[in-house]
C-alpha cells in the first residue's frame, strides 16, 4: 500500500476520531439537558425532555444525517459544515440514549439522601449539585461508556454521506488496490483498538469516580495484564 | 425488669424547663393512604426542653419529627416553631400557605440526626460537617472546618477527618452525622431513632455522646428512641403515642415507674423485654 493510501486511512482515522470526541460531548450536554429537563417539577420542561428522548431514540441516526445534510439545505437553506452535521446528529441521536442514563441514576440515589441535604438546609439546586448529581454520575460512567462506543461505531454511517472517515478511506484503499478482505480486515483491527482504547480510558475513569466515593473497583483487564507482566519480569 | 439504678443517675430535672411553646402542633392530622398516622394532635416543646416520644411502631412518632423537619408535610393543622408557622406565612395580613423561602428561613433552626446516619458518600468526614455551615450559613472555610474539628473530636473521631464515610462503622458514621448537625448550630434537634441501626456496644458509644450533648447545652430535642435509660437520663418529658394520639405526658421516673395507662405499661413490658 503507497504513503498516499496510507494517508487516506489515517486522515480517516482523525476525522472518525473527531466525530466520535465531539459527538461524544455534544451528546452528554444534550443528554444531561433533556435527562434533567425530564426530572424537572416544570411540565413544560419534562415534555420537551421526553419528547426529545422518545423522538431520537426511535429515528435512524442516518435519517437524521440525512435530513441535516440533504433537506436543511434544500428546504430551509441552512447549510451545515459536514463534520459538523455528522457530530450534531450522532450527538442527537446519543444524547437521547444518555439522557435515560443520566434519569435513572439520579432517581437511583436514595431518597434519604436529600432528606440528609434537606435537615441541613441546602437549596434544592444544592441538593441536586453536591448531594445528588456526584453520586448520580459515578454510577452513569459504566452505561456511557457502553454508549460511547455504539457512538463510535455509529460514526461510519457517515461514510454514506460522503465524510472521508476512516470507512471512507478504507473504501478509497480498496477500490484503488482491489484488495477487499485485506482492507476491510485492517478497518475491522482498527475500530476494535480504538474501542479498547475508549474502554480502558473509560475504566479508569470509573475507578476514579468511585475512588471519590471512597470505594475501590478491581483493576480491569489491560491492569492485570500489565500487572502479570510486571510480576513475571 | 426495672433499672434501678437509673434513677440514681443524673437526673435532668434540676434544671426546670417550663413549656413555653417554642413549638407548637395545632391540631395536626396526617394519613397516608387509609391509614390514620396522626390524629387531630396538638402538642407543644417549650424551648430548651428535651422530649422522648415513644410508642410502638406506627404511631406517629417518626411523622412528627418528619414534619418539623419539612420532609412529610401535614394534611391539616399549623405547626408554630418560635414566632414562625412552618408551613403558613403571612402575606398580606393573611396565614398562606408558605413558599420555599419561607420554609428555609424556619428551617434553618432545626436539623436532624437520622436512623440510618445518611452521611454524604461523596464527602470525606470533614467535608461531611463543613459544607452545610459554609454553603449554607456562609461561613469561612477556615471557621467551618475549626469548628469542625473541635465537634469531631468532641465524638472521638479527630483522627478520622480524611475517611470516607463507607470506611467508617455504622457507630462511628453516626457520630459524625451528630457532629454534621451540632455544626449548623440548631436550636431544635431531631433524633430519630440514631441507634436502632446499631448493635448495643456502638449504640452504647452514640447515646454517650448524645447524652454528653444534652446535657451540656440548652438546645431543645425531640427524640424517638427505643433506648429507654437514655430517654431517662436526658429528657425532661416523655411522650406515649398510640395510634397517633398521646396517650401519656410525663417525666421520665414517672413515666417509666408509675405509667397511669394500662396501654403504656404493656408497652413498657415488650421494650424491656428486649433489652
Amino acid at each position: 500500500m503507497s504513503a498516499g493510501l496510507w494517508n487516506y486511512m489515517f486522515e480517516g482515522l482523525l476525522v472518525t476520531l473527531q466525530l466520535t470526541i465531539f459527538g461524544a460531548v455534544l451528546g452528554l450536554v444534550f443528554a444531561f439537558a433533556a435527562g434533567l429537563a425530564r426530572l424537572s417539577g416544570n411540565k413544560l420542561l419534562r415534555g420537551m425532555g421526553f419528547a426529545y428522548t422518545e423522538a431520537f431514540r426511535g429515528l435512524s441516526a442516518l435519517v437524521v444525517l440525512f435530513w441535516l445534510i440533504f433537506v436543511l439545505p434544500t428546504v430551509f437553506g441552512v447549510q451545515l459544515a459536514p463534520l459538523f452535521a455528522g457530530v450534531l446528529a450522532l450527538a442527537l441521536n446519543i444524547g437521547a440514549y444518555g439522557a435515560e442514563v443520566v434519569r435513572g441514576a439520579v432517581r437511583a440515589v436514595p431518597r434519604s439522601q436529600i432528606e440528609a441535604a434537606i435537615a441541613l438546609n441546602f437549596t434544592p439546586w444544592q441538593r441536586m449539585r453536591k448531594v445528588v448529581l456526584p453520586q448520580a454520575v459515578v454510577a452513569m460512567i459504566p452505561s456511557f461508556s457502553n454508549n460511547l462506543i455504539e457512538l463510535l461505531k455509529a460514526t461510519a454511517l457517515v461514510s454514506v454521506v460522503f465524510l472521508s472517515d476512516l470507512t471512507f478511506g478504507a473504501q478509497l484503499v480498496r477500490a484503488s488496490t482491489g484488495n477487499t478482505a485485506g482492507t476491510f480486515g485492517l478497518l475491522l483491527v482498527a475500530y476494535g483498538l480504538i474501542a479498547l482504547v475508549f474502554t480502558t480510558l473509560m475504566r479508569l475513569l470509573e475507578r476514579r469516580a468511585a475512588a471519590s466515593l471512597g470505594r475501590t473497583v478491581p483493576p480491569g483487564m489491560i491492569a492485570r495484564i500489565f500487572r502479570r507482566t510486571e510480576a513475571s519480569a | 425488669m426495672t433499672e434501678p439504678s437509673a434513677a440514681a443517675a443524673g437526673s435532668p430535672g434540676e434544671k426546670a424547663t417550663s413549656d413555653d411553646g417554642f413549638i407548637v402542633f395545632d391540631q395536626i392530622s396526617k394519613r397516608f393512604g387509609k391509614n390514620v398516622v396522626l390524629d387531630d394532635l396538638s402538642f407543644s416543646v417549650g424551648s430548651g426542653e428535651r422530649v422522648t416520644l415513644i410508642g410502638p411502631s406506627g404511631s406517629g412518632k417518626t411523622t412528627i419529627l418528619r414534619m418539623l423537619m419539612t420532609l412529610t408535610k401535614p394534611d391539616s393543622g399549623r405547626i408554630r416553631v418560635g414566632e414562625d408557622y412552618l408551613y403558613h406565612e403571612q402575606r398580606n395580613g393573611e396565614l398562606v400557605s408558605a413558599g420555599e423561602q419561607h420554609i428555609r428561613k424556619v428551617r434553618g433552626r432545626i436539623t436532624m440526626v437520622f436512623q440510618q446516619y445518611n452521611l454524604f458518600p461523596n464527602m470525606r468526614v470533614l467535608r461531611n460537617v463543613t459544607e452545610a455551615p459554609v454553603h449554607v450559613l456562609g461561613r469561612s472555610q477556615d471557621e467551618a472546618e475549626e469548628r469542625a474539628k473541635e465537634l469531631l473530636d468532641m465524638v472521638g473521631l479527630g483522627d478520622k477527618l480524611r475517611a470516607y464515610p463507607s470506611q467508617l462503622s455504622g457507630g462511628q458514621q453516626q457520630r459524625v452525622a451528630i457532629a454534621r448537625a451540632l455544626a449548623m448550630d440548631p436550636d431544635i434537634l431531631l433524633l430519630d431513632e440514631v441507634t436502632s441501626a446499631l448493635d448495643p456496644e456502638l449504640a452504647a458509644e452514640v447515646l454517650d455522646v448524645l447524652r454528653d450533648v444534652a446535657l451540656s447545652s440548652d438546645i431543645t430535642m425531640l427524640c424517638v428512641t427505643h433506648a429507654m435509660k437514655f430517654a431517662r437520663d436526658v429528657s425532661h418529658r416523655v411522650l406515649m403515642f398510640d395510634q397517633g394520639r398521646i396517650i401519656e405526658a410525663a417525666p421520665p421516673a414517672e413515666m417509666f415507674d408509675d405509667p397511669k395507662q394500662e396501654r403504656t405499661r404493656t408497652f413498657l413490658e415488650s421494650v424491656l423485654d428486649e433489652t
